[in-house]
This record gives structure tokens, C-alpha cells and sequence, in this order.
């Protein structure tokens, strides 16, 4: 123990590091065949992926305590950053999710996946742990604000992984079980008010989610054709290259949200039972750092933004296989595509940074 | 905060167990997928793989035919023409390098298009049909057509292009398509857009882009094992997008594009009563047919750093000190505010001073105007008369009345990104330089130099609202849209902004009055242009200094390199008491209004009242006056027309309609 290795002084977890770079992997490996073996498309989401992890290990350096002063603050200026969107953000695919910033765009609502748990774990570390119901409910608002706003957008996707982001902490802190059925119940017997806000294209995909044989061009189609992908695949898959489904281009949207059905199809069930041990042991081991962090602050934090990088995938995966409704979320470390990939980094730059400073804090 | 070592091992041992039911859940949601994927590839296996396996039948989107463009009276501005394009799909060919030398001696294969097609070839697919050569001549077709049998995943594809028949005719008004990027595609309905490669780029081809794109069809065909169609089983037709009407006048376009000949330089021509964009030129301009299918770096580079910015739309985006064509609206500030100036006369020696200040500022003219009423100080475009009725007037109040006349805030065109201009005030300044507003900056503001800044379009449709006695209709250039399915026409009504808060008939009467002398007087700053006219014309000149002369300088317009001469502008509107249209002409560097701009704002009015093709049929060329000069001076300008337009009778000709003969 006395002896530090490289990867401690650089506040590396290694076997995280080892899990990381395996879906990563992975991940290369199915986009070459998705992406008709484009090269080109390969190099970037590489380029991609290095200053994803580049990002990682910065924010492994920063101390815990920096982000403990700053959270407040951090919070307070993505809700700014938030109105602005819905005032002043540009209108993609009509939602509002973008703001300009010179000359790249850039999405708030992801920094929203860091800050709202950080905001949580922050106001309920303060106090001695389980929370009194009092926190709880402003532990809610705090959570229920950056919700709506996103929802709004209306972004309904990331919304509902934010408001889960911040539910697990209040889930880790001792959220009595009482309480958290309540809250269940509550939701539930919420869905049909839902329904009536959402909008015309959401409705819509409930309605696919119900019968796929509707929306030829759209989701439905999507769902047909990635359980055919999934299901052909069979325990062996057709192998590396050699999906028909996605080489013929059946599948839509193969390198980006529906590429699990890619992988589905040419490693078969022996490939997915691989793939998702992987994310399990990163799910473990992340488990595992953050609850070995010195305060309950890092615990809190730690614990969910782990649990939600795993419900981020579960989500995913479901949505491929028609277990849930499409809901637009990438697969995370796989599917190609920038913006997911530099948060989820992030947040596990942050989680090696709560855990590996435990020692410089003690004294 | 005080915490008891007890409450700590509990608060341990209570997150200890929340991280154990964590994990348990993880691996039991995890459980949940497995189950399914079981079900899926297990179980439901042989079903899936025969689904899989007669998946023979495949869903193609069909892109619906973009929406063509014309003007008012139905000349075309943008359509889609077929063409032939030579195509290949990589899997097919067994060896690409002998076929496309092969290739080479039946169709003819520059090396730029050689580049091309390898490029393409990274970023498709291998059954992916990708371009080797497009537009083909008939001649090539025929001559592939007998060969095709030795080119086995090679063919002829026939596709439409989008095309601007009349060049670089109010290119920057009409815009352009071309090749969707990946940002765009963030921005757009991603299912609609299935099978479509082009898009609006700039102009009314981008601000009306979902009229004119329509909505996507598909068709469920047969494929084989590779991938290659087989049949057609079913189509859903696409909705092909709606044409636009502009309000623009394509023959009228052309005379004012001809009126500024090789100058840089704006013109927007407005109709006051409704608002409808008779012509709005930005000089020089460019073929938008380059861009359609991919522009050579070269030429675009060629064109994006030429210092007189072709691709840059002057008419939006242009901000021009107004120079003293704000002097008409100042003065019916004064008259509205019952200042005296209205009935005034001041001495005008030819500059000014502020009390207990050294510094003069100078009127245009070295010896002064001598003794100068309102009329004549805008006749005669008196600078110290608008110094002393800015100063009595104040910042303020000028801000709120050239704000009524839009001013300083968009027009509100349905065209994108317009400059909305700026209209100082002593609280813009502090907001914006944190300093405070000096007088002599009143006072400079009231001959419409300093800080005010103007497109030419909002100075047309500023000077259309004043000929239009305060009435006050916002610009637009869709006139009407047609769908081509049913017929209907839906006709865009004109918008109305809300008026000049003048009421009294009067005070509107002696402003217009006055304009019309400057171009009618026997004093009139623009009695040169009005030479021979048969209608009765208002107007303005103006001077936008490109930079200061010093205090005991002098501008000598000899001696000044062309980059640094004064910007000539010009307002217009005819016939006075009727006004059908009103006008706009900024030149760059042009140096004076009245001898640059006001010759390009009289040819295009003459057109306009004398001289519709519409009306009256092209050949019966009737310019009035003062012929021999106007005419030589029109030919010289028709022969030094843009150099990547067709030339100007050629655009005659083409936009005359089968029916009017």
C-alpha cells in the first residue's frame, strides 16, 4: 500500500480504467461493421473517444473539495444556462436543446446529469443520514426544477434520466421505504396526466411501442426490424461482418441508438452475455469506489452517477430489444456519437477523483 | 453540527446497505435484459431467422420534387431539370481501376471527377449506388447505353437538379440549394429528410425550405441476397413541395442589377402600399448554379475573398451610416413636435459650433447656404440647419421618432438574418461603450452620421412608410403559395406595422414637397437625375463618410484611393402624390448620392413606371428626355454587366412568357 503506483498518483482506478476501455473497444470493433466499414467514421469516433478519456483523467485531478465548494454555484448556473435554451437556444429536430457558443453548439442538459446529483448529494450530505422527510421534499424540488425545464425542450429522454439521476441519491442516502413506495405509487397513478402533456411525436411512440406495424418509416419500423436483427442472431450471431440485417440496410439508425441490435446480430447471446458482464463490472466496481470514498458527499454523488450510467444502458438495450418504449437514448461507450460519451467520461473522472483523494484529504 | 460516533456507524452501515441493494438491483435488471434476449434469440429464434432470411422486401424513401420558385408574374427563378449521371456500385464491380479506364474512352472523366467519385466511395456504403460523372450529355447516354453490357454494376440514373435558369438574377434574394452537411441534418425532421441531399442554403430557398421540400414517400421493394432491387411491390407517392411567388419582378430585378452596373453596391425597391420587395439587388452578385452540386474550392475561394464580396447580400446584411437621407424624417419629427423649426429660418455660414466649444462642424457645402427654411435645408441638404433642429429636438426624442420609422430594429422580412441596423441613444451607449453621450454626437446624428446605422433595406421601407403619408407595411418577398396537388393558392396578405404617429396632412405634405424639389427644383440636390422626367418624384440624397477628414482638411475626392471614397445613397418614390414605389440605392465608394446612387434610382423607376414589360412589351424601349446621353450611358452599363450572368437580353428574352408574344 505504502508504494504508489503511476496510475494513483494520476487518481486512475485501474481495473475501472480496464472495464472502460474494454466497452470502448467493443464498441470500434461493431461501429467498422455498422458503418458499412467506413474508416473514416472510425477515426472520428476514435478521435472521439481520446478526448472523452482525455477529459476523464482531468477531472480525476481536480480535488473533491473543489467540487463540494463549487457545487452550489456549478447548479445554479446550469439552470441559467438551462432558461437560456428554452429563450434564446436553437431549434433542432424541433426541441430546443441548443445554445450557441461561437462556433460549436453545445447542450446544457447533459451538464444537468453531473449537477443534479451533485446538487443532491451536496444539500443532503449537510445533515446526518437517513434525511428527514422535510429534506427530502426539498431535496425533490431540487430535482423536479432542472426536470421540467428539460422536459420542456422537450427532451423527455434525458429529463427522465436526470430526475433518476437525482432519485438515486436520495435512494443511496436512506430514503425510508415507505416513502420511496409512496413516490412509486405516486408516479404511477401520474400516467395518464403525462399523456395529456406530452407531445403529438410522443404519443406516437407509446403508440409503436404498442404496435410496431403503424409508422412504417419511423420507430416502428426501427423496433420491427432490430428484434428481427436481435432474434436471427440466435446464441452464436452470424459473425463479425456478416449481419444481414444490418448489411443489407435494414436496420435504421445502426451506428447510433440501435447499435446493440448490431451487436446482437453478429455476436449472438454469447456476445450480448459478454457485453453486458462488462457493464456489469463497471456498474461493480464503480459501486465499489464510490463507496470506499472518504465522506458522504462522494458516497452520494459516487453511487449515482454510476447507477445512472447503468440505467442509461439498461434503457437503451431495453428500447432495442422492444422491452421499453423508444426513447431516443444512445447505447454509453458504444454507439457512435460525441456529446453522451463526454459526459459519461466525465462522470467517471469525477468518481476516480472522489475516491483517489481519500488519503490527501485526511490530513 | 454535532455528530455522536454512534450516529456516524449508523449513517456507515445504513449507506452500506442502500450500495448492497444497488448492486443487487443492477444484476437483477440485468437479469430482466437477459431473460428477454433469451426469449428473443433462443427461444423465438427459428422464427426471427426465417423473418430475417425472407426479409427480401426493403422500404425505400422516395425524396418529393422540391417546390419551384417565380416571380410575381410567373417568370421561373428556380426549377429542377433532369440530367443523366453516370453511376457505380462498388460491390458489383470486380475491378474498379480497368473499369473506369474502360469507362474513360466511351464517356469522357476529368480528373476532378475521378477525386470526387473516390471521396464519395469512403462515406458510402459498398452496394450503395455512388456518382462518377453527372450531367451527361445526351450523346454520352446513348454511346454508354450501347456499351452498358460491358460494365456489369454500372449505369445510367436520371435525377433532377435543381437549376436557376436566369444566373446571377436576385441570387441573393432567391438563394440557393446544396449538398445537405451533417449539422443541417441535426436541425431537420431526419425521417423527412430520408433520400433528400440538397437544401436552402441562403434566401428564400432557405427561410421558406419546408414549403419547398414537401414531405418524403417510400416505396417497399424486392431485393435479392446482395442487396440490388429487384421490383417495385408498393409506393407511397411523396408530397412535392409547394411553389413560391415572390413579389419580386424579375425584368425590374434586372434593370436595377443593370443600373449599378460593375459599381458594388445595393438596391431595394419596395412597393409602399403593400410592401411587396419589387427588386432588391446587392451588387456584385454570383451564379448560384455553381453551388448546386458542389463548388470547387478554387472558385469559392475565389469568390468568398474577393474584396467586393460577391456572396455577401448587401440589402441584409450591409449596415451603411444613412448620410443625410435621414434629414426628410428629422424633419417631420420637428414639424410633429410643433418645434419651431417648421417655421424658422436659420443663417447657415457654413459650419457650426456649440456654445463655448471650439470645435466646428461643417456643412458640405465650404460657403454655407445662407438664410435656410425647412424645405430648402432639405432641398439643398443644409447640414447646419440639422445640426441646430437636432440639438432643439434632443437625442431622445429623435431615437423614439426614427424608431417608428424602424430605425434601429429589423424590418421584419421574411428573409433570414437580417442586420437590424443601429439607432444611437444616450442609453444604448452607456449599455453598450459604458460612456456617455456627447451633444456634438446629437448633432451628428442628425445629418445621419456617427453612430446610425441602416440596411438599405430598412431605409426602402423607411422611405416607402413616409410616401406612403405614415402607413407603414412590412417588407416581405413571398407573394402568394400554390400547392401543386390541389391548385390551391394561398395568397400571403401584406402585414401592417403600426403607422407614423403624424397625423396632421399637412406636415406629411410639405416633407414630400420638399423631396420632390430635390429632385425637381431648380436648387434640388438630384436636379441633375430628374432631367427629362415625366412623372413627379421624391427623394433624398446621401453621403456616408468611409472615414473622417481632419478638422482643416479637405475632401478631395481626386486624391483618395477608391476604397476610402464616400458611399452614395439615395431615397426614392414616385409618383409623388401616388407613390407606387419606393427605393433604396446605396454605392459603395461611389462618392457623392446625387452624382452615384440617384442616376441608378431614376433608370430603375423609369423602368418601373415607363417601361413594364408587362404592360407595354420590352422592344418599345420609351426612356423620355434626355435620350442620347441616358442611352449610351445604359449600354455601356448592359455591356459591363456581371461577368457569370447571361446576358442582359438574354434574360429578356428568356423571361418573356409563351403568352405574351
Amino acid at each position: 500500500m505504502a508504494k504508489s503506483s503511476n496510475a494513483q498518483r494520476m487518481h486512475l482506478d485501474v481495473p475501472l480504467l480496464l472495464g472502460l476501455g474494454l466497452l470502448s473497444g467493443a464498441g470500434l470493433v461493431v461501429l467498422y461493421s455498422a458503418g458499412g466499414q467506413d474508416t473514416a467514421l472510425l477515426m472520428r469516433q476514435g478521435f472521439r473517444l481520446l478526448v472523452a478519456f482525455g477529459i476523464m483523467v482531468v477531472f480525476a485531478q481536480i480535488a473533491p473539495r473543489h467540487f463540494f465548494h463549487w457545487t452550489p454555484w456549478l447548479y445554479a448556473g446550469g439552470i441559467g444556462l438551462l432558461l437560456a435554451v428554452l429563450l434564446v437556444g436553437d431549434i433542432g429536430k424541433g426541441a430546443q436543446r441548443w445554445l450557441r457558443l461561437g462556433s460549436f453548439n453545445f447542450q446544457p442538459s447533459e451538464m444537468l446529469k453531473v449537477l443534479v446529483p451533485m446538487m443532491v448529494a451536496y444539500f443532503l450530505a449537510e445533515r446526518p443520514l437517513p434525511p428527514s422527510t422535510g429534506r427530502i421534499i426539498t431535496a425533490a424540488v431540487l430535482i423536479i426544477v432542472p426536470t421540467l425545464l428539460i422536459a420542456q425542450q422537450p427532451d423527455l429522454g434525458t429529463a427522465l434520466l436526470i430526475a433518476s439521476s437525482g432519485g438515486f441519491v436520495l435512494f443511496l442516502s436512506g430514503m425510508r421505504w415507505w416513502l420511496i413506495s409512496a413516490v412509486v405509487v405516486a408516479v404511477a397513478s401520474c400516467a395518464p396526466l403525462v399523456w395529456f402533456y406530452m407531445h403529438e411525436y410522443q404519443r406516437l411512440r407509446v403508440l409503436t411501442f404498442l404496435d410496431p406495424g403503424k409508422d412504417p418509416l419511423g420507430s416502428g419500423y426501427h423496433i420491427i426490424q432490430s428484434k428481427i436483427a436481435i432474434g436471427s442472431g440466435g446464441l452464436h450471431g452470424k459473425g463479425w461482418l456478416n449481419g444481414t440485417q444490418s448489411q443489407l440496410d435494414f436496420l435504421p439508425e445502426r451506428s447510433t441508438d440501435f447499435v446493440f441490435a448490431v451487436f446482437g446480430e453478429e455476436f449472438g447471446l454469447l456476445g450480448i452475455a459478454c457485453l453486458l458482464a462488462a457493464y456489469l463490472f463497471v456498474v461493480t466496481r464503480g459501486l465499489y469506489l464510490a463507496m470506499n470514498t472518504q465522506d458522504v458527499f462522494g458516497k452520494l454523488l459516487g453511487g449515482s452517477l454510476v447507477l445512472t450510467f447503468f440505467v442509461y444502458a439498461f434503457i437503451n438495450i431495453g428500447m432495442v430489444s422492444g422491452l421499453l418504449p423508444v426513447v431516443g437514448l444512445p447505447l454509453p461507450l458504444i454507439s457512435y456519437g460525441g456529446t453522451s460519451l463526454v459526459t459519461v467520461m466525465a462522470s467517471f473522472g469525477i468518481l476516480m477523483s472522489l475516491h483517489s483523494h481519500r488519503r490527501l484529504l485526511s490530513h | 453540527m454535532s455528530l455522536t460516533l454512534k450516529d456516524l456507524a449508523r449513517e456507515s452501515a445504513l449507506l452500506r446497505s442502500r450500495f448492497v441493494i444497488a448492486v443487487a438491483l443492477a444484476f437483477l435488471l440485468a437479469g430482466m435484459l437477459m431473460i428477454r434476449l433469451v426469449q428473443l434469440q433462443v427461444v423465438d429464434h427459428e422464427h426471427f431467422q426465417t423473418l430475417s432470411r425472407s426479409n427480401r422486401v426493403k422500404i425505400v424513401p422516395v425524396a418529393p420534387i422540391r417546390g419551384l420558385i417565380f416571380d410575381r408574374n410567373g417568370v421561373v427563378l428556380a426549377q429542377n431539370r433532369p440530367y443523366h449521371s453516370l453511376e457505380l456500385i462498388p460491390e458489383a464491380v470486380s475491378d474498379l481501376g480497368a473499369t473506369l479506364a474502360a469507362l474513360k474512352t466511351i464517356v469522357a472523366i476529368a480528373a476532378s471527377d475521378e477525386q470526387r467519385f473516390y471521396a464519395r466511395l469512403k462515406s458510402k456504403r459498398r452496394f450503395e449506388s455512388v456518382p462518377l460523372r453527372l450531367q451527361l450529355s445526351e450523346e454520352e447516354v446513348a454511346r454508354f447505353a450501347v456499351n452498358r453490357h460491358r460494365f456489369p454494376g454500372v449505369d445510367v440514373q436520371a435525377r433532377l437538379a435543381r437549376e436557376y435558369p436566369l444566373g446571377a438574377l436576385g441570387v441573393h434574394v432567391i438563394g440557393y440549394v446544396a449538398r445537405i452537411s451533417e449539422r443541417e441534418l441535426q436541425q431537420v425532421d431526419a425521417v423527412n429528410y430520408r433520400g433528400t441531399d440538397h437544401i436552402g442554403k441562403v434566401g428564400v430557398e432557405q427561410a421558406y425550405e419546408a414549403a419547398l421540400h414537401g414531405r418524403v414517400g417510400h416505396q417497399h421493394v424486392e431485393i435479392n441476397a446482395q442487396g440490388r432491387t429487384l421490383r417495385i411491390l408498393s409506393r407511397a407517392a411523396p408530397v412535392p413541395g409547394k411553389n413560391l411567388y415572390l413579389t419580386l419582378e424579375a425584368s425590374l430585378q434586372a434593370a436595377a442589377e443593370r443600373a449599378l452596373g460593375s459599381e458594388s453596391g445595393a438596391v431595394v425597391a419596395i412597393d409602399p402600399q403593400t410592401g411587396d420587395v419589387l427588386a432588391m439587388a446587392s451588387m456584385p452578385g454570383f451564379n448560384p448554379n455553381l453551388f448546386v452540386n458542389g463548388i470547387d474550392a478554387e472558385t469559392y475561394n475565389a469568390l468568398r475573398n474577393s474584396p467586393h464580396r460577391p456572396l455577401f447580400n448587401r440589402t441584409l446584411h450591409g449596415q451603411y451610416p444613412p448620410g443625410s437621407t435621414v434629414k426628410p424624417f428629422l424633419a417631420l419629427a420637428a414639424l410633429a413636435d410643433e418645434y419651431e423649426a417648421g417655421r424658422k429660418e436659420i443663417w447657415c455660414p457654413g459650419w457650426y459650433r456649440l456654445k463655448g466649444r471650439a470645435h466646428l462642424y461643417r456643412d458640405w457645402k465650404k460657403g454655407g447656404h445662407g438664410s435656410v427654411d425647412l424645405e430648402r435645408a432639405i432641398v439643398e441638404s443644409c447640414d447646419v440647419y440639422f445640426y441646430e433642429l437636432a440639438l432643439n429636438l434632443g437625442i431622445d426624442h429623435m431615437h423614439r421618432f426614427m424608431l417608428g420609422f424602424g430605425f434601429g430594429v429589423p424590418t421584419g422580412i421574411d428573409l433570414p438574418g437580417e442586420a437590424p441596423g443601429l439607432m444611437p441613444s444616450p442609453r444604448w451607449k452607456r449599455a453598450n461603450r459604458n460612456e456617455v453621450w456627447f451633444p456634438g454626437e446629437t448633432l451628428i446624428t442628425g445629418i445621419g452620421q456617427g453612430f446610425t446605422l441602416a440596411t438599405p433595406l430598412q431605409l426602402a421601407s423607411a422611405v416607402a412608410s413616409l410616401s406612403a403619408r405614415g402607413r407603414r407595411a412590412r417588407p416581405r418577398v413571398v407573394d402568394r403559395v400554390t400547392d401543386t396537388i390541389n391548385g390551391t393558392v394561398n395568397t400571403v396578405p401584406p402585414m401592417f406595422l403600426p403607422s407614423v404617429p403624424v397625423t396632421d396632412p399637412r406636415q406629411w405634405h410639405r416633407v414630400i414637397r420638399a423631396m420632390v424639389n430635390v429632385v425637381h427644383g431648380a436648387r434640388g440636390t438630384a436636379r441633375r437625375s430628374g432631367l427629362g422626367i415625366t412623372y413627379r418624384m421624391g427623394g433624398k440624397t446621401g453621403t456616408a463618410q468611409v472615414f473622417g477628414v481632419a478638422q482643416n482638411e479637405e475632401y478631395d475626392e481626386e486624391k483618395i484611393d477608391k476604397k476610402l471614397r464616400d458611399h452614395g445613397l439615395f431615397i426614392a418614390f414616385a409618383p409623388a402624390d401616388e407613390p407606387k414605389i419606393a427605393v433604396a440605392v446605396v454605392v459603395e465608394n461611389g462618392g457623392s448620392g446625387s452624382s452615384a446612387a440617384a442616376p441608378v434610382a431614376r433608370k430603375i423607376i423609369d423602368h418601373y413606371l415607363n417601361h413594364r414589360p408587362y404592360q407595354h412589351p420590352p422592344e418599345g424601349l420609351v426612356v423620355s428626355g434626355d435620350e442620347p446621353a441616358a442611352r449610351a450611358e445604359e449600354r455601356a452599363a448592359n455591356a459591363a454587366v456581371r461577368r457569370d450572368s447571361p446576358s442582359a437580353p438574354a434574360v429578356e428574352a428568356r423571361m418573356r412568357r409563351p403568352g405574351d408574344g
